[in-house]
């Protein structure tokens, strides 16, 4: 048969017109889509038998109570504690999302030992006691050749039986270089110490209080423990209490509050002056108060140096708002100001802290109703004093390489300046061990820190997770996470009662992991000698029960127990110690860089649904992220309309972000609700270790910027740096 | 026989939302995702197709600095009523794989009879609606923790809030067991509500007068459901979907941006139509 042009084309149209009207193809097409459907890589879950069980969550230091749900031994949900004195049912949102971080991706799952260069990612699987005597061995080595001294760690913080073995540890080793991660207790600590000579961490009756002055405090951000201060702010609402919010942004915190003040950053320590100037004048203050010492010479130095017009200068506020504000605060029955700004990471200055403290004292709440009280909640750890051979004892007599004690005589823990030593040669480390912490990513100046830990040819991570810290480790041995573990939980951060909480096993360990606790105990036996002696128990878990004593029983029954009633803060007020002297000429908290070439100011904020800490957003936590925080792998810096417009940006431009530190790429999102000449950046984005679902996205604020040392503490103040921000 | 009437009364499941207290933490989209088995991507940052059952939108009231204000307004699925149980998205389903249940006042969504037309979520008004475009992945050990309460859905179906309907035939049934046809009022609480940090959220029987949210909303069922309370309002009530999850605010431009107005109407009249 001839195949014609025209005998072709009614083959094809026909053919195509068959098909079209055939349902064949659309049948087809419809089973196989249904067919794939029904893969078997869709999960069914198996069924079994349901259980729950009580314990802390400990993934931020504000030590809610868990309820965890079980079928046969999965854990299949977390919820809050009903009844727990912290949280009361209410869980955040890492805390709910915490599964994903035990069953998760980012886990260290066996004990690892670096093969390639550091940072690099090859890692050796080895044993654990391959590990421990190697750990050993090393350690064992610097301590022959008298450097027993250049051995430090870095912990979260110094309450707790882990942190206390990892003390001891250095103590009867010879190293008096047991170092903290830092936040605002150490700077509230610290004002407690200058002002009234006690030793102890704040705690606050916040859910009493009626009329709550913050000064930049995340109430609602992750400030202090946070359900809590959730809890307290609901309270406020449905009671009446009013808050004022002060601080250049909207945030979250300012824009639930009754009254958000904006204010030039740096400059808060003025406006608590001024307004202690005002109770002052206007006799509002608590009689008791003025036979304080140096309340004259306070008073004094308000009256002269912190008039009204004085501080509106200074502060950007105006002086009615600030005169009627000081009256409120000073009228309310139960007034309490708070500070620390956002989820208080960095300690900030200590003459914010200092003035702040001098306005409770001034309308008379410390150690009343809804005010400042004291905790000392480590009393529980009443360990016997450990021997100490020779070489520990010489190796304790040594200067801390931080200067912490020395040069600056009140603070425990200088993390910033071990940095600076180090990069500028001053002392050297031989070997750090981190655990609960991830400096290298939680830490501002992340870049000098990175250096510094270049220079420290040991570094042993503790870490379970893979995170920057550990991924540029020597060694890593890996601890159970929160839901393996036995753990004792101090007060958490801001509590006025003192209560302890216990963290213990819901599952069985999932991995090839082992209790960091007992890992030092191990290696302290490996080294023998007056070390070994020093820790005679046989595990962690012997240890924690001999620990808490009586209290074991009550804590594996209900999971807390209160530990005293409210302490009173002791000792005599002190209004004018010699750590506020430099207040007589005010200058606001010092930037970095200069205004000419860098116009506007970078500060950092903090949201609840971003952690900046040792633990990194888990994938639920880094889903709930607004699209105008961060967009694909772009950070979106907040900045004034205005703003925007003298720089030539509109919304969701991509700019390039400069300070004398780093350089990042935005987005541009314009907000109403921040001060022009500001930008804003969230914090607890751009991590580059953890796992796929957040390394690579957004920018670390902390590469962006360096420390300030506070004069008086040491301890770092920055809050802001400057900055340039340009169309790319 | 007073109980068996008691138990034949329609009950009418809803959600009054405190706006004053809600701080825009996310906790109830986490407690969300984890009680429901939501799946993740790597990439969340599109929030067109970022499945979240419960959503939290922030609001502004468009002043500039420093007058400017925000507030946060989480958005499960509305469980609309509409006229008789035609809720928009129930309606137009050919397959019927989302029903109104005349018992509980919940819409359903069953994955299994979904096919994938999407007809639900042109007509929801909320945009409460998700569609899987791709095939759940849960890494490594991570389908561990999936709760067996709830399917995992596949590919190619539409997924929502279902007011945690399995905690509610998981509390059936032991009440059941116990010999009880009624539930107590804190039997069934969704996973949103208990997890609210700040207490926010309240769920409850919107008919039964002892119920919390009977009381905060002060529903007027002649009138569609319409909120009794002055401060209480729902999404887009003008539509006529007659919600079943009602927000509260006490502040005058949080409650207008829960409807569209044209200019220069005046609110104050129109707003309870």
């Amino acid at each position: 048969m001839k195949i014609g042009r025209r005998s072709f084309l009614s083959f094809v149209i026909g053919g195509a017109a068959g098909t079209a009207i055939t349902p064949l193809p659309w049948k087809l097409m419809d089973d196989s889509s249904i067919w794939s459907q029904n893969w078997p890589w869709t999960p069914v879950p198996p069924d079994g038998e349901y259980s729950q069980s009580n314990s802390v969550c400990t993934l931020c230091p504000g030590g809610c109570g868990i309820t965890v749900r079980k079928v046969d031994d999965r854990v299949v949900k977390i919820e809050g504690m009903k009844g727990h004195p912290v949280n009361d049912g209410g869980l955040c949102l890492m805390g709910l999302s915490g599964l994903q971080l035990l069953y998760g991706p980012t886990r260290v799952k066996t004990p690892l030992k670096r093969v390639g260069k550091r940072g690099e990612g090859k890692w050796e699987k080895i044993s654990w006691d391959e590990a421990i005597s190697e750990v050993a061995k090393k350690l064992a080595d610097i301590r022959s050749n008298g450097g027993s001294h250049t051995v430090g760690s870095i912990v979260d913080s110094e309450n707790g039986t882990v942190p206390n073995l990892f003390k001891r540890f250095l103590t009867t080793y010879g190293s008096p270089n047991f170092m903290t991660m830092p936040s605002i207790q150490d700077s509230y600590a610290m004002t407690l110490q200058v002002m009234q000579g006690v030793s102890a961490q704040v705690g606050f009756d916040a859910e009493n209080a009626d009329f709550i002055l913050s000064f930049g405090s995340g109430i609602i951000d992750g400030w202090g423990s946070p359900v809590r201060m959730f809890k307290a702010n609901s309270a406020w609402k449905a009671n009446g209490k009013k808050v004022v919010q002060i601080e250049p942004r909207l945030s979250n915190t300012a824009a639930k509050s009754d009254k958000w003040i904006p204010i030039n950053p740096g400059t808060e320590a003025a406006l608590a002056l001024g307004l202690a100037n005002i109770i002052i004048s206007n006799s509002l203050d608590s009689k008791k108060i003025s036979q304080s010492t140096g309340f004259d010479s306070f008073k004094k130095l308000v009256q002269n140096e912190y008039g009204t017009d004085k501080v509106s200068k200074i502060t950007g506020i105006n002086s009615a708002t600030i005169v009627s504000l000081a009256k409120n605060f000073a009228r309310a029955s139960k007034p309490l100001a708070i500070c620390g700004k956002g989820q208080g990471s960095i300690p900030g200055s200590l003459n914010e802290f200092m003035a702040v403290h001098a306005l409770n004292a001034l309308v008379g709440n410390i150690n009343k109703e809804g005010g400042v009280w004291a905790v000392t909640d480590t009393e529980y750890i009443n360990w016997p004093k450990p021997e100490m051979d020779s070489i520990a004892e010489n190796g304790m007599q040594k200067e801390r390489i931080d200067g912490a004690g020395s040069e600056y005589p009140h603070t425990k823990s200088l993390l910033n300046r071990l940095v600076e030593v180090i990069n500028s040669g001053d002392g050297s480390l031989e070997a750090l061990f981190v655990s609960g912490a991830n400096p290298l990513y939680s830490m501002p100046g992340s870049k000098a820190i990175k250096n510094a830990f270049d220079n420290i040819p040991f570094i042993v991570s503790f870490s379970s997770y893979m995170d920057e810290t550990a991924s540029n480790a020597d060694l890593i041995l890996p601890n159970h996470v929160y839901l393996e573990r036995y753990e004792d939980v101090p007060t958490p951060a801001g509590l006025s009662k003192p209560i302890v909480g216990l963290t213990r096993p819901v599952v069985k360990p999932q991995f090839n992991t082992k209790h960091v606790g007992d890992v030092v105990m191990l290696i302290a036996k490996a080294l023998g000698g007056g070390i070994a002696d020093a820790f005679s128990w046989e595990s962690y878990e012997a240890c924690l029960k001999e620990t808490l004593g009586v209290k074991w029983d009550i804590l594996v029954e209900k999971g807390f127990e209160f530990n005293g009633d409210k302490c009173i803060l002791e000792g005599d007020f002190n209004f004018y110690p010699d750590a506020m002297k430099s207040l007589s000429d005010f200058s606001p908290v010092s930037i970095e860089g200069s205004a000419i070439s860098y116009p506007l100011l970078l500060i950092p904020y903090d949201t609840i649904r971003l952690a900046n800490g040792y633990i990194g957003d888990p994938p639920f936590a880094i889903k709930t992220v607004e699209d105008t925080v961060l967009k694909g792998k772009n950070s979106c810096v907040e900045i004034n309309p205005k703003t925007g417009k003298e720089l030539g940006l509109t919304e969701g431009r991509y700019a390039s972000l400069l300070t004398p530190r780093g350089k990042a790429k935005v987005k541009v999102h314009l907000y109403e609700g921040i001060m022009p000449g500001i930008v804003a950046l969230p914090r607890g984005l751009g991590h580059t270790a953890y796992d796929n679902y957040l390394a690579g996205k957004g920018c670390n604020f902390n590469e962006l910027i360096g420390s300030t040392e506070d004069p008086v503490s040491g301890l770092d103040e920055a809050w802001g740096i400057r900055a340039r921000l340009t169309k790319v | 026989m007073k109980e068996e009437g008691k138990h034949k009364k329609a009950k009418k499941y809803g959600m009054v939302i405190n706006l004053d207290e809600c701080t825009g933490c996310g906790a109830c989209m986490v407690a969300c995702m984890a009680e429901n088995n939501v799946p993740f991507k790597e990439d969340e940052s599109n929030k067109l197709d970022s499945i979240a059952w419960m959503r939290v939108y922030k609001l502004t009231n468009g002043k500039p600095y420093p007058e400017a204000e925000i507030c946060y307004l989480p958005r499960p699925c509305m469980h609309c009523e509409g006229e008789h149980g035609h809720a928009p998205c129930v309606s137009v389903c050919p397959a019927t794989a989302t029903d109104y249940n005349h018992e509980t006042g919940i819409v359903s969504q069953i994955y299994t009879r979904c096919f994938g037309c999407r007809y639900c979520m042109v007509a929801c008004p909320y945009h409460a609606r998700y569609f899987n475009w791709w095939d759940p992945v849960w890494p490594e050990e991570s389908t561990k923790y999936l709760s067996p309460n709830v399917s995992p859905r596949m590919r190619g179906v539409v997924e929502k809030c279902s007011f945690c309907f399995h905690r509610y035939q998981l509390a059936m049934d032991k009440a059941y067991l116990e010999g009880r046809t009624v539930l107590e009022e804190d039997e069934y609480q969704t996973s949103c509500t208990q997890a609210c940090p700040a207490g926010a959220i309240t769920f409850g029987d919107l008919n039964n007068p002892e119920h919390k949210v009977h009381q905060l909303a002060k529903p007027d069922n002649k009138h569609g459901g319409r909120p009794g309370n002055p401060n209480v309002f729902r999404l887009l009530e003008r539509l006529g979907t007659n919600p079943k999850v009602y927000y509260m605010s006490s502040r005058e431009w949080v409650r207008q941006a829960g409807d569209n107005y044209i200019n220069n109407e005046d609110f104050a009249k129109n707003y309870r139509q």
